[in-house]
């Protein structure tokens, strides 16, 4: 994938946090989340989770619309393969995630923003790694160019 | 009934879940912040909102007409959602117009050292679900009817009991189990602790009772191969294997067996014995049918000149069973650790190393050496044996588990108290970590264990063992962490006493029924606490060590809780299900028929000559991957409307 630096670049304040909105579906990664927080799996606070039933239910506009509003990072999680509650959702949703990225680049907006994993309902060690390692990245990438300007 | 085109008018009620929630976060200013947000009319704080008065403070607010809307900033809607829409629902208000926003497990409880954050977090998450909540429509709940009819995979105690419970009670029962008989391996035990009573005497009934019962159908040497439907409505194929021999016209005379030319080791007695390539697994083996290993068969044939009543077929074929459930058990138990990886305790390399469950066969009566354990060198009986505890649990080396298996500690006690009955003068050690005698009478049969039976127990785990070449002897290298020494000892035999882990096949079943496992391998339970037999998916329970290790009291209280949950469910008849189906627009919609290909139910269906495209709500199970993708923008699911989701992304994102 070509690197693309956000062409409006924006600087990082001192003691900034990415902002990540999370898109679960409910059967493995929702519950994996929950399972963090039952395990008390401390992480960098950094992230909200918006539920839907299956991650068949992902339409890109949602990740355009949530780095849009501001968002610094978007993290779509699905099942493993072969997990799906509703069968093969996440497939659809697998098939969906190079395009969302191809999409974004051509946009100028730097791919990494969009990341898309597999978190299993046992999996909130997992969850929590992914979440410092995506943090890593986007201080990296520095803070989104948009600005929620929405009242 | 609120209709959808009243303004929303929205009560938010936060939870201090007593400290799991306040501990962290400021809930009185989270209060106060909510009250800003737009459409708020009430916002409320409590220590606990789901205790009857934190549901009251929600209903008063219904009844009294004061909010259209609920919020509910607590735990994680899979905990509690049914909780509140039940209050919400008997306050007069449609339960769908509620939303919970989860501030506790994915906020306060992994940011507990960040305070701040978690804060502006938490107003996130409650500015979302307020704005999910103004968009809330209130739906029906739909109906769907539950067959009388329950499947339990697995036929130990575990699934025994399911179906006996369950058959009782005039439920039809189908028990399905992959070996050729039912019984598990609680059959293999001699005698269970703390009670010393014989297993064989209390699961052989249990069997013949089961194989009788009017209700139960036993499909043995048998799996699930296909799992389709839901709650109420499982369509289910299961594939019978070959016996090769006619299982009506078998009388279990066993002439066959006794012609038969093929010796190999028999899995009952965990190959401490021979079995012949047509066998019965052991005398009382229900149904007492005769099966071939076609594995080891030679096919000489003889078999089929012996039977009498002609049952011996070699063209027996796999046959696929299909049939409607309501309900699924899955009581699939355990697979012993295999300790032959683990070289250091030399299994399989020297003959006198054996494990547990190959003790249990020695001990039993009507097991390999008839009750008398012997060493396998040279069949006679140990004067001295040693028991290594924790072999493949609590340990973090790979291979090994890290959990506790629960049962390895009393049942290494169990087998050193029987041999010291039978040989009094034997010297016995256990080599433990710590012992954990944890459930009724476990403590008090450890303390005799100790004192009145002289078993010598030694803390430390054994590190490694050697052979003694002249009399095959094992000389064991261990630690005494009480005395703080290395020690040496030298003992007739070893029993490794191995822990429970989940059976190879789990995950074929996990995948089939669409039951996660946790992180070592067994079937999760919807809740550690509340619901620990149920699955997150409706309809389907689980039992037994399945579930996680346990004894046998805990798994028959197990598999009684499952048969409890399945009958419920199913003498109701009818159950209720989320109505988070796809509903289409037909006037928006293009007939690309995209959908049609995406659905993997086939709910959704296009009648060419009309030029119609319908989605069959019955089928449909609401994933929503036709409305993500209809680009005319037709099709909407039900509660994840994209206003729904919308809505909650344009307010993610604090104004900076
Ligand atoms: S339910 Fe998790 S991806 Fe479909």
């Amino acid at each position: 994938m070509v690197e693309t630096k956000d062409k409006i670049g924006a600087v990082e304040a001192p003691g900034w946090k990415p902002y990540i909105l999370g898109i679960f579906c409910n059967w493995c990664s929702y519950a994996g989340a929950d399972g963090a927080g039952t395990a008390r799996m401390q992480r960098p606070a950094v992230l909200r989770i918006i539920r839907v039933m299956c991650s068949g239910r992902v339409e890109p506009e949602f990740v355009f619309r949530g780095l849009k509003n501001g968002a610094d990072g978007v993290l779509v999680s699905t099942c493993h393969p072969g997990d799906c509650h509703y069968v093969t959702g996440n497939y659809k949703t697998f098939r969906k995630a190079p395009l969302i990225s191809k999409f974004l680049e051509q946009m100028g907006i730097n791919p990494k923003r969009f990341r898309l994993t597999n978190v299993s309902a046992s999996e909130g060690a997992e969850l929590t790694e992914i979440i410092e390692d995506f943090v890593e990245e986007l201080h990296e990438i520095g803070p989104s160019p948009f600005k929620n300007k929405k009242e | 009934m609120v209709n959808s085109d009243e303004e929303p008018r929205i009560g938010v009620y936060i939870c201090d879940c007593g400290v799991n929630i306040a501990g962290v976060l400021d809930n009185d200013e989270l209060r106060e912040y909510a009250a800003t947000l737009p459409n708020v009319v009430k916002s409320e704080r409590y220590k606990f909102m789901c205790s009857e008065i934190g549901q009251k403070l929600i209903q008063e607010d219904i009844e009294n007409g004061e909010i259209n809307r609920v919020v509910v900033a607590a735990c994680s809607p899979r905990m509690h959602e049914n909780t509140f829409r039940k209050a919400t629902r008997e306050a007069g208000l449609n339960e769908f117009l509620f939303e919970q926003a989860n501030i506790r497990e994915h906020d306060s409880w992994v940011h507990m050292r960040q305070q701040d954050d978690a804060q502006s977090i938490a107003q996130d998450i409650v500015r979302m679900a307020v704005a999910k909540a103004s968009k809330l429509e209130p739906l029906e709940v739909m109906k769907v009817e539950v067959k009388p009819s329950a499947l339990v995979i697995g036929a130990g105690i575990a699934g025994i009991n399911v179906a006996k419970d369950l058959g009782d009670q005039g439920f039809d029962v189908t028990l399905v189990e992959k070996t050729p008989t039912i019984g598990g391996h609680m059959a293999q035990l001699d005698k269970t602790f703390p009670t010393m009573d014989c297993s064989a005497c209390i699961i052989t009934p249990e069997m013949v009772e089961v194989g009788n019962h009017p209700n139960i159908n036993i499909l043995n040497y048998a799996e699930v191969t296909k799992v389709d439907g839901f709650v109420g409505n499982f369509k289910v194929e299961i594939t019978k294997k070959p016996h090769y021999v006619d299982q009506e016209a078998c009388t279990g005379c066993g002439g066959c067996s006794d012609v038969c030319p093929v010796i190999t080791g028999n899995e009952f007695d965990e190959g401490m014995k021979e079995r012949k390539a047509i066998y019965l697994p052991f005398p009382q083996a229900v149904p007492n049918k005769f099966t071939i290993d076609m594995d080891h068969c030679i096919k000489c044939e003889l078999c089929k000149d012996e039977c009498e009543p002609d049952a011996i077929n070699f063209d027996d074929k796999p046959k696929k069973i299909e049939k409607e459930f309501g309900t699924i058990i899955v009581t699939t138990g355990y697979k012993a650790f295999d300790p032959s990886d683990y070289t250091p305790y030399g299994f399989g390399r020297f003959p006198n190393v054996i494990t547990g469950l190959q003790m249990e066969r020695e001990l039993s009566s009507f097991g390999p050496t008839v009750g008398k354990p012997v060493r396998p060198s040279d069949g006679k009986a140990p004067h001295s044996i040693a028991f290594f505890q924790c072999v493949g649990s609590r340990s973090f080396q790979p291979g090994m588990n890290n959990y506790c298996s629960r049962v390895c500690c009393m049942y290494a006690m169990k087998q050193a108290r029987q041999y010291k009955e039978k040989h009094p003068e034997a010297e016995i050690y256990i080599l433990y970590m710590d012992i954990r005698a944890f459930g009724k009478g476990y403590e008090e049969f450890y303390e005799i264990a100790a004192r009145e039976y002289g078993i010598n127990f030694i803390r430390g785990r054994a590190a490694e063992v050697f052979e003694n070449p002249e009399n095959n002897n094992i000389i064991i290298r261990a630690e005494d962490t009480l005395l703080k020494r290395p020690i040496e000892l030298e003992v007739d035999m070893v029993v490794l006493s191995v822990g429970l882990e989940a059976q190879e096949d789990a995950t074929v079943i996990s995948r089939l029924l669409n039951v996660s496992q946790t992180a070592d391998g067994f079937f999760m339970e919807a809740h550690p606490k509340l619901r620990p037999i149920d699955t997150l998916s409706d309809g389907i329970f689980v039992a037994g060590v399945a579930q996680g290790p346990k004894d046998i009291p805990d798994t028959v209280a197990q598999a009684k809780g499952a048969a409890s949950g399945a009958a419920s469910l199913m003498a109701q008849g009818e159950v209720e299900i989320e109505p988070y189906f796809s509903v289409i627009n037909n006037a928006l919609c293009s007939s690309c028929l995209s959908c049609v290909d995406l659905c993997p139910y086939t709910a959704i269906s296009y009648d060419k000559l009309a030029n119609l495209v319908t989605i069959n709500k019955a089928l449909c199970k609401g994933c929503g991957t036709c409305t993500a993708a209809c680009p005319c923008n037709a099709i909407t699911q039900n509660h994840f409307k994209v206003s729904q989701i919308m809505a909650m992304i344009d307010t993610a994102i604090p104004t900076r």
